[in-house]
């Protein structure tokens, strides 16, 4: 275990418990208006300006060049065709960049691509080392499973949020819940969510080059997530709280008449305090990656530069080599070997 | 030079990291695995800052006294011009997906050559200047101060990238290492540190004809004389015109196919084509080099050199330009040029002279590649081709990074090369290492310099390695090529890997199969060896020399 694990590693998961600690000793000390209306305000006050202000921080520097990553043809002659599938991977137009975006959003296409290389070096041929490549889905699919889980379980808590639980919202908790052998009804995304964090840590615990790059702002997301979900199912499934005071509760901040309904236990501070502290952390973490694919140069443009001129807005004259002074330098040379000259 | 391992030796990599973290953890300057210093004349020569002489083994690398300043005040101007580096230094999330997809990292088991990482070493520094995490809790956050060990890890790691993208293809979020390092590059050139083989190449390209320093007079005469080869080939003396005012097309290539094997036989097979057409065509002294070394070191100064393009098809009054085999000068044709240097408002849109076919994807910055020109022709049955003149030729095709992943060219010369030889001939590399997971020929950006071979013979080992599958597997023979680049360091580079196979361009095989009909009897291809069935001949002929 280097140091720099250590730090990286044990620093974060420190603070995830110290953040659990936090609000037990705010509701033993009698703070819940603290911990249920002002804290969740300002984190989400924190969250909507700082995601605006760390977006427009991007935008304010522009893209000089257009530097399309090309991951398949190119436009070319007329009667060679592309694929559906090589237009989004090399957009030629808006709609084809949508549609490349689209699929990076929403299906993490380059990840998907991912491969794995090992090297094979039999130990009585060494002369014959050979490097093998394969599809490796892992990551992508843990990614997929933890965000879309995660965006299923942000949805679900929308009943909390409104008067009468919207339609797709009621769709989306049948669907999560269909393995109803249990009362309550059990949410699978509760558990894959856990699982996903689960695989996504101990890969980057396990795997020896993944342990020497991860920071401390890797391990905190994932703690604090880990953190929020299970207290999200402890709170579920077994510390139960009053659902009628927390509804009464989120019903109350969104509207902006807030109330602090009394006897709802501390599991749901601790949640709530851990979910606000994600909020607030959001913009200035590299979880801010949410907005900023969305601006990624090499994803976010047409590779069209061979026939839509693009602009630098800060290019600038330079100096360069003129022909004259090429001619200058060699006149007498080029003229005894008969290459055309502008002076003679 | 320093003594390189046996390939045995070589491909005995290690892939876990060392006991101590990366931050303390100094580079070692191996023989072999660093690039020389550039000597101070070719700063001069190119008005570059504080020209010295150093040594990168030296513990003293003479920065200016107030080199921190300069760097991070770089830094801080490039963050407002350049999105991407404000992002890419924010939004990386170490997943890792870039880890293994990086030759150099393959090819040498460091884990700073790991894109993430060597990305995290501008990213450490970006923190502690650049952002109050950073500033506040320091190494916790990812940060470091800026000391000259830093400086000299930067010097190492970003001329261990070859900007050739792979990583960018598999990452989420498309962080392009290659742009990171071209910044990069750029602050360390700002504070004077420089690499010899790219500066000497770029003070060449500069002032005189090529990267080689070639004067316009010696270019004529080897141009002349791949002329002269032809004939002696073919039977067909195929005529030139150098600095032809009212031509219709300038033909601009990279210097690598005039100066060296195997790019010269390609030039030849150019002049084949052009002289079969009868093109209204002519080429430059003074836009004589295609290549952009000036790309390798800084966004402004790969302006300087392509300045030429259009400044001298400007003068010539040509209708448009028509760009030889190579691979970064075409990511910088593609994505640079005509937002650098153009408008192109004084050439015309692109129209083949044969075919009649209007290349409406050039129409703004008004250049063709030989690859889509060619295939063009023969698409239109223009050419009369035999490809049993390279049935000698089993190859297999290695797409360039640049074309690839800065582009998109992957059927035109495939196109090509399935018309000009014999069926059967053409294999291909196993999939992930083709198209635009195409593996670097690990000397892109730079890396031609003899005192790199040990890093430069790691970094092509992925895919010296795919190509010795294919040669085992199918017998292949020969590595097919749209890149100078490749032409120049593949020889050395499959020599150790994989000892007997050719390199090979796509324009030479073209010459080869080109049937005129003034010519002689062909019983040779460009490089004199026999062609299929020709081989007894030769050998009587050989005797009658004797």
């Amino acid at each position: 275990m280097t140091d720099f694990f250590k730090l990286h590693f044990f620093i974060p998961l420190g603070i995830v418990l110290a953040l659990i600690i936090i609000p037990y000793v705010g509701y033993m000390a009698n703070q819940q208006l603290v911990l249920a209306v002002v804290i969740p305000y300002l984190a989400v006050l924190i969250f909507l300006e700082g995601l605006i202000y760390r977006v427009i921080k991007w935008a304010r520097s522009p893209v000089p060049f257009r530097i399309p990553t090309t991951c398949a043809q190119n436009r070319s002659l007329p009667w060679i065709k592309k694929s559906i599938g090589e237009k989004l991977d090399n957009p030629e137009t808006t709609l084809q960049v949508i549609g490349r975006m689209a699929l990076e959003v929403l299906f993490f296409r380059s990840l998907f691509r991912n491969l794995t290389t090992k090297l094979r070096r039999p130990a009585d041929h060494p002369e014959d080392a050979k490097l093998y490549y394969w599809s490796y889905k892992w990551l992508w699919l843990g990614a997929i499973a933890f965000h879309y889980t995660f965006l299923i379980v942000l949805l679900r808590h929308l009943r909390f949020f409104t008067e009468t639980t919207p339609g797709f919202v009621q769709t989306i908790e049948h669907v999560d819940g269909w393995f109803q052998i249990f009362q309550p009804t059990v949410y699978l995304t509760g558990i894959i969510l856990l699982a996903a964090l689960t695989y996504l840590l101990l890969r980057r615990v396990y795997n020896p080059n993944m342990r020497y790059i991860s920071l401390a702002s890797d391990y905190f997301p994932l703690f604090l997530i880990m953190a929020i979900g299970t207290t999200g199912i402890l709170m579920r499934y077994f510390f139960k709280v009053d659902i009628t005071a927390v509804k009464q509760l989120a019903l109350g901040l969104v509207t902006f008449k807030p109330t602090v309904p009394a006897g709802i236990g501390v599991i749901f501070y601790i949640h709530l305090f851990l979910v606000s502290v994600l909020f607030m952390y959001f913009p200035f973490s590299k979880l801010l990656h949410m907005a900023g694919v969305f601006l990624s140069p090499t994803r976010n443009l047409a590779n069209n530069n061979r026939w839509v001129r693009h602009i630098n807005p800060w290019n600038y004259p330079v100096k360069f080599h003129p022909y004259i002074e090429h001619e200058n330098k060699y006149r007498q040379a080029m003229k005894e070997v008969g290459l055309p000259v502008e002076k003679e | 030079m320093a003594k390189i391992p046996t390939p045995e030796e070589l491909s005995n990599i290690s892939f876990q990291p060392p006991a101590k973290g990366w931050m303390d953890t100094k580079p070692e300057f191996k023989e072999g695995c660093y690039c020389n210093a550039a000597s101070p004349k070719w700063l001069e020569w190119l008005d570059y800052p504080y020209p010295r002489n150093w040594s990168v083994r030296d513990e003293d690398w003479k920065l200016p006294a107030n080199w921190k300043e300069i760097l991070l005040e770089g830094f801080d101007e490039r963050l407002g011009r350049f999105r991407t580096l404000k992002l890419f230094m924010d939004i990386c999330v170490r997943c890792g997906a870039c880890a293994d997809k990086c030759q150099f990292f393959i090819g040498s088991g460091d884990p700073k050559n790991m894109p993430v990482l060597r990305a995290e070493l501008m990213r450490s520094i970006y923190r502690r200047y650049f952002t109050t995490a950073g500033k506040v809790l320091g190494k916790l956050a990812g940060a470091r101060p800026l000391t000259e060990d830093v400086i000299k890890e930067w010097y190492y790691y970003l001329y261990q990238c070859s900007e050739c993208r792979r990583c960018s293809v598999f990452c989420p979020y498309g962080i392009d290492m290659a742009d990171l390092t071209i910044l990069g590059r750029e602050l360390l050139s700002s504070i004077g540190l420089n690499i010899e083989w790219t500066m000497a190449s770029v003070g060449s390209c500069y002032e005189t004809v090529g990267h080689i320093g070639a004067t316009p007079q010696a270019y004529k005469d080897m141009i002349d004389f791949f002329a002269e080869e032809n004939e002696r080939v073919t039977g067909v003396y195929t005529n030139v015109t150098y600095n032809r005012k009212g031509a219709e097309i300038l033909f601009i290539v990279p210097s690598g196919d005039y100066f060296a094997d195997p790019g010269t036989f390609n030039y030849m097979g150019y002049l084949l084509l052009f002289e079969y057409l009868g093109l209204d065509y002519t080429i430059s002294t003074y836009a004589a080099e295609g290549g952009n070394f000036g790309y390798f070191m800084s966004h402004e100064m790969g302006k300087r050199l392509n300045a030429k393009f259009y400044e001298e098809a400007k003068r010539l009054g040509v209708k448009w330009i028509l760009g030889g085999e190579c691979g970064h000068m075409w990511r910088v044709c593609n994505q640079y040029m005509s937002t650098w240097n153009g408008p192109a408002d004084f050439l015309e849109e692109p129209v083949s002279p044969i075919t009649g076919t209007k290349f409406e994807n050039a129409k703004n910055h008004k250049m063709v590649h030989i690859s889509e020109f060619t295939a063009d022709l023969i698409k239109h049955g223009k050419l009369k081709l035999d490809p049993s003149r390279n049935a000698h030729i089993k190859l297999t095709y290695h797409d360039s990074c640049n074309p690839s992943r800065a582009m998109g060219l992957f059927e035109e010369p495939r196109y090509i090369i399935r018309n000009v030889v014999p069926e059967g001939n053409f294999i291909e590399m196993p999939s992930n290492t083709i198209r635009e997971k195409t593996f670097c020929c690990g000397s892109g950006s730079g890396f031609n310099g003899d005192e790199y071979l040990e890093m430069r013979f790691r970094g092509g080992f992925p895919r010296a390695n795919a190509v010795r599958y294919v040669r085992d597997k199918y017998g292949v023979n020969h590595l097919a090529c749209i890149c100078a680049i490749d032409r120049a360091v593949f020889p050395p580079l499959l020599d150790y890997w994989v000892p007997g196979m050719d390199v090979i361009g796509v324009s030479e095989m073209v010459g080869n199969a080109l049937v005129f009909p003034n010519e002689i009897e062909r019983t040779t291809d460009l490089r004199d060896r026999p062609l299929v069935g020709c081989e007894e001949a030769e050998e009587e002929e050989g005797g009658e020399i004797e």
